[in-house]
């Protein structure tokens, strides 16, 4: 049986993994490469990194850090924050990333969904969509440029979008519970993977393994991603992959 | 030294990253006469099954069936595995290599499609290439699949049964992706080297 994914991102700004609440107040919590190693060791099904403060200042993600994090994982690893044209993502690929994520020049140019798509194969773009709950809470807008620029598009409607010009997976981050341990939006989660039919990587809230078994049920997520509960040692991965086990979630335990 | 041949289709980095760890010599590749000297080949491959078209175009098929022809191991990855059958859904004109009878189809309509993560494979048969390995957890990214015949040594099951690895002589194919399937992957890896 596929098994539900458990993902462990690391957010990465100024070379170090850092996290906030709510995509503000960072706190320094290791290096990239080092990070990305554990988690991947401790049983992770796949590794995300975020460079954060690329989307905003419009600089180039840091490939060194890309290059050193691939040299010894061999788990999925995908790459994401700042990357705007087909150039910059070949050069994410060649240092080692398996999947390149976009999110803020995908909206702004939805043709480079088609073009990396094209070249690299769908199974290479993730689209990643921050949403963010309406005043009326019955639907969702997208965001960009780090959660800082509203885009007035509708988030489900973009999610479908972004599947039509090729894009493989949707990392989709509830930007109201980012950080609070408060839980993924579950409503979310289920209204776009009931729109699309790509995985759906839920994100935003995780703060107990019941959290990621009620994605995982009431989201239909394919995959979860979280960063706080893994790096400051809250949750081992064994521990959660147990309890999910113990919830009739299939996941990849013992690995 | 093990060619892993580059045709223009995605991302051949983590092959190389995996054998460089594993300490075997390699070498990305597109030149047909690299790929005729080599000891090994692989032929990795995400994306579209008519991208193997440029490798009949380029000289490098012929120079993979005369390798194959000779007895040098062969591993085709993903697409790689499934251009060693008959042709695919995925694009009706181009021909696979005909190696293994059938074609690979479409996953049905009641899973969603494309297959991505990490899924068990049951090993079948005796099998150079998975030999002394477990069933296992593998991961997985296609859109469509092989199917099963006399020469699968491993299958997986998503919206049905499909072969996960074929084995024929020295001809090796996976579904799966080694070089991302943590450390499994990289003893069936070490093992395709080993032979």
């Amino acid at each position: 049986m596929l098994t539900k994914r458990i993902i462990a991102c690391l957010d990465v700004d100024a070379g170090r993994v850092v996290k906030g609440v709510q995509f503000e107040n960072l706190r320094d919590a290791g290096d990239p490469a080092e990070l990305a190693k554990a988690h991947s060791e401790s049983g992770a099904d796949e590794i995300v990194l975020l460079d954060i403060s690329a989307a905003h200042q419009r600089r180039a993600t840091l490939l060194d850090i890309v290059r050193r994090a691939a040299k010894e994982l061999f788990i999925p690893f995908t790459v994401g924050g700042g990357i705007r044209t087909i150039e910059e993502a070949a050069a994410v690929f060649s240092a080692g990333a398996d999947k390149i994520s976009i999110n803020s020049a995908a909206i702004e140019n939805p043709l480079l969904i088609t073009e990396i798509a094209e070249r690299f194969g769908s199974q290479a773009v993730v689209v990643a969509i921050d949403a963010k709950r309406g005043h009326h809470g019955a639907n969702w807008e997208a965001f960009v440029q780090g959660g800082r620029q509203p885009t007035g598009r509708d988030a489900i409607a973009w999610a479908c979008e972004a599947e039509s010009r090729g894009g493989g997976e949707i990392l989709l981050t509830s930007m109201d519970r980012d950080g609070t341990a408060a839980g993924f939006d579950c409503k979310l989660t289920k209204a776009v993977s009931e729109a699309v039919r790509i995985p759906v990587i839920a994100s935003g809230g995780a703060g107990s393994a019941a959290h990621f078994t009620q994605v995982f049920r009431e989201g239909q997520a394919d995959a979860a991603l979280a960063a706080s509960i893994f790096h400051y040692g809250f949750h081992r991965m064994s521990t959660l992959k147990q309890q999910l086990a113990a919830d009739g979630i299939p996941v990849r335990w013992p690995c | 030294m093990i060619a892993i041949v580059d045709y223009g289709a995605g991302n051949l980095t983590s092959v190389k990253k995996a054998f460089d760890w594993l300490g075997q010599s390699c070498a990305i590749t597109s030149d047909p006469a690299e790929v005729q000297r080599a000891e090994k080949i692989i032929l990795p491959g995400v994306g579209h099954f008519s991208a193997t078209t440029a490798l009949a175009r380029s000289g490098l098929q012929k120079v993979i069936e005369d390798a194959i022809g000779r007895g040098i191991p062969f591993l085709g990855i993903c697409i790689g595995l499934q251009w060693m059958f008959e042709g695919s859904e995925e694009s009706p004109k181009t021909r696979g290599l005909g190696l293994f009878q059938g074609c690979c189809g479409r996953f049905p309509a009641s899973v969603k499609s494309p297959h991505v993560g990490w899924n068990q494979i049951i090993i079948l048969h005796s099998s150079r290439l998975l030999r002394d390995m477990q069933s296992s957890f593998v991961y997985f990214t296609h859109s469509f699949r092989a199917p099963i015949i006399d020469v699968t040594t491993a299958c997986c099951e998503y919206g049905g049964p499909f072969a996960a690895a074929v084995e024929r002589d020295n001809v090796f194919g996976v579904q799966f992706h080694p070089e991302k399937s943590g450390e499994f992957g990289l003893r069936l890896l070490n093992n395709f080297g080993e032979l």
